[in-house]
């Protein structure tokens, strides 16, 4: 009797400790401070290339093709940086970085730009020291289901079953949707992403939810992607973006323009097909925009053609869109990523 | 000798002395862990981590669709509640089925039918030797999600629903009568009782076995009296219905249950039935033949000889198996069935409260673990032999 209470005790003193233990990881803040950041354009300059931080797992956004080449959404824009820097969109070096390493890589100077889906949030801005630059893709938690359900609004899935991977604000953003509109329905949560989907592509439930991106990404997977719809509802905020490391405002400048300069490219309908046309307009903000006249590109620091280059390498704005996230592509409708003029929240800031 | 050999002796005496070696032993252990639960505290200071339970007053905002109501603005802690009672639900079922399974399999593998001893040997080694995760996986992708829409649904007399969306069943639900029809089923407990004790009486004043179980089977007539005795029916039959996309009324069991349930079975029955066999097989062989020398059956002789025997064997490490599924249930988590570790995983997210949750989980685990523990412990003092 008096050996098996030591036993309990001495589980219980072991489970105490290890529950210590599990206390996270130390934060970043032990590693010393960058010292890179000051003179990291610079040092870009010096080097000849970018280091670009991607996603090597999410086709559409940041995808490792069977050719071992990086493509997708937020490669283009790793791209357009190369291309307004040093007027070639290959002076690029990819490094695929998972989603707990990300940050620590940017702070440490391993990468000079991070552009892999990461949402731009008020925690991550202040607590790991870095700066988004702009915002190239509004997302948010979104619901996919059948088409043949005919679904539009929460109201029309009144009862339903619907799956998510738990472990994330989705089931959260999930329950209120639904109890806010005071609808009925049951949720079913597995512990990874791809579980999730097999349950719902076998018809376990009648609708999945995740980011729309995630979405669209895994019904590119399916076996019948046209069949299955991304819902026009959104239940959470989830603006990604390029980011740099805290401090090098010089190099988050242009990282921000060329964000911009595409968009603005857009709006003022320069494309890579009526580019040539476009060196002779009058436009002014066209003329600025290319660098016929004005030294927008020189007070970046860069070539004053950096925005012909981009086009030249990728396009702009929308061309970036449509080739990933176009019906060809991912097919997620552009929704909040429309430009302003045409009811969306996709604007630049004034180049001149 | 000089004064300096001396008192090296002396040390070197003392440094050989296994009881000084022993105390050394011990206290550089005590040490070290004291020093390990300072560092582990310092670092949870140094974190800025504090040490609360308040959270579990808090509203979970979150919804649990399996086991007891819930629904987003209870608190954290019913939610947890919710979790064990899952966990002990499966834990519950599990044993008794895997008992069952595990005995009749481990019999099988002893009959001297060739078919029924090898099928019985297959199953034992397919399964414990692939790992139970694989087979849960297995068990719910492979074969629960190929079932049948709701749709296109089985539908059996009952009726009984089976699709992809679970097993719906028919399920009596008592109606405003049944507070009269209640004493009724008490009498029947009460007058079932009278009935063995009374046949176990008989039995000692007349020195001759008599049957005492199926006797017990009279006292139904009292609630069946009872029936038609009430105004109306004290019981009506809730049948299950498709109402839009889920099924309304009746009972339910949902794949996630189901795959839990059965997976965990058949994988501790194959263990249960290799531990039946060790015991049976440990019974000596003159006691079988000795009993069927006195003419009795093959099934008397299971019955009456072996297992009474072989059952101090088999207990000990029967409790063993018991909490590995109990453990076990834990996998439950990657095939969405909203166990303890599920909801404790889903609730340690939400609130970032990882030391708290943690010890959370390990008690509960724990004190399931000692109680199935203490109960065995209990059932194997009562079956020890009476020494002779």
């Amino acid at each position: 009797m008096k050996a098996r209470s030591w036993t309990i005790v001495s589980l219980l003193v072991l489970g105490a400790l290890l529950a210590a233990c599990a206390a996270p990881a130390p934060p970043a803040e032990e590693a010393p401070p960058p010292p890179v950041a000051a003179a990291r354009f610079q040092t870009i300059l010096d080097r000849g290339k970018i280091i670009c931080g991607c996603n090597a797992e999410l086709p559409g956004f940041g995808y490792l093709n069977p050719a071992g080449e990086f493509e997708g959404f937020d490669v283009d824009f790793c791209k357009a940086i190369a291309a307004a820097v040093f007027g070639d969109a290959n002076a690029v070096e990819y490094r695929p970085v998972t989603a707990p390493e990300r940050l620590p890589a940017l702070q440490t100077g391993e990468i000079d730009v991070l552009i892999r889906n990461t949402t731009w949030t008020l925690t991550r801005d202040t607590a790991n020291e870095v700066d988004w630059a702009a915002v190239t893709f509004y997302d948010g938690q979104g619901m996919m289901a059948p088409e043949a359900t005919g679904w539009k609004t929460f109201e029309d899935m009144e009862g339903a079953t619907v799956c998510s991977t738990t472990g994330t604000t989705t089931e959260m953003n999930l329950a209120d949707a639904f109890r806010s509109r005071g609808l009925d329905y049951t949720p079913l949560l597995f512990e990874k992403t791809q579980d999730t989907a097999t349950a719902y592509e076998e018809g376990r439930c009648d609708a999945q939810t995740s980011d729309k991106s995630q979405l669209a990404a895994l019904r590119s997977a399916m076996e019948h992607p046209e069949d299955h719809v991304i819902l026009d509802v959104t239940m959470s905020k989830e603006p990604l973006g390029p980011l740099t490391a805290h401090g090098d405002d010089k190099w988050n400048d242009v990282v921000r323009w060329v964000v911009w300069g595409m968009v603005q490219a857009e709006e003022s309908g320069v494309s890579s097909v009526s580019l040539d046309d476009m060196l002779e307009s009058d436009d002014p903000t066209v003329r600025r925009l290319l660098g016929v006249e004005g030294e927008m590109g020189t007070s970046l620091g860069i070539p004053n053609d950096w925005m012909v280059q981009v086009i030249r390498a990728v396009g702009n704005y929308g061309e970036v869109y449509v080739r990933w996230l176009g019906p060809a592509g991912l097919n997620i409708p552009r929704g909040p990523n429309e430009l302003w003029t045409n009811g969306g929240l996709i604007y630049a800031m004034a180049v001149r | 000798m000089s004064a300096i050999a001396v008192a090296r002796q002396r040390t070197l005496r003392v440094l050989r002395d296994e009881r000084f070696l022993r105390a050394l032993g011990q206290a550089v252990f005590a040490i070290a862990v004291v020093l390990f639960v300072a560092w582990c505290l310092s670092n949870y200071r140094d974190r800025g981590l504090t040490f609360t339970f308040r959270f579990l007053r808090e509203e979970a905002s979150f919804d649990l669709a399996e086991g007891m109501a819930f629904s987003p603005v209870d608190p954290y802690w019913k939610a947890f509640i919710v979790g064990l009672l899952n966990t002990i639900k499966v834990a519950f079922f599990g044993i008794i089925m895997a008992t069952i399974l595990g005995t009749v399999t481990g019999v099988a593998r002893l009959s001297r039918n060739w078919l029924i001893s090898n099928i019985a040997g297959v199953y034992i080694e397919i399964i414990r030797n692939t790992p139970v995760l694989v087979q849960l996986f297995f068990l719910y992708f492979a074969v629960i999600l190929k079932f049948p829409s709701l749709e296109d649904r089985i539908v059996l007399p009952g009726p009984i629903f089976i699709s992809i969306r679970g097993i719906n069943l028919t399920w009596p639900r008592p109606t405003e009568s049944f507070a009269y029809w209640l004493p009724f089923l008490i009498g029947a407990v009460i007058v079932a009782v009278g009935i063995y004790a009374w046949r176990v009486l008989l039995e000692r004043r007349t020195r001759r076995p008599v049957s005492r179980l199926p006797w017990t089977f009279i006292a139904l007539a009292v609630p069946l009296l009872g029936w038609f005795l009430v105004p109306g029916n004290p019981l009506y039959p809730d049948r299950p219905a498709v109402e839009g996309l889920k099924v309304v009324g009746g009972t339910s069991l949902s794949p996630e249950f189901a795959a839990i349930l059965f997976g965990l079975v058949i994988y501790t029955a194959a263990f249960i039935a290799e531990v039946v066999r060790a015991g049976i097989m440990a019974v000596p062989r003159g006691q079988t033949e000795a009993a069927r020398a006195q003419g009795f059956t093959e099934m008397q002789i299971l019955q009456l000889v072996i297992l009474p025997q072989a059952l101090r064997i088999i207990i000990p490490p029967l409790i063993s198996q018991y909490l590995n599924l109990t453990k076990n249930s834990s996998l439950a988590i990657a095939i969405a069935f909203l166990d303890l570790y599920a909801v404790s995983s889903t609730m340690l997210n939400q609130s970032g409260r990882v030391v708290e949750v943690f010890l959370m989980i390990m008690a509960a685990y724990l004190s399931m673990s000692l109680t199935i523990s203490v109960l065995m412990n209990y059932v194997n003092r009562r079956l020890a032999p009476v020494e002779r």
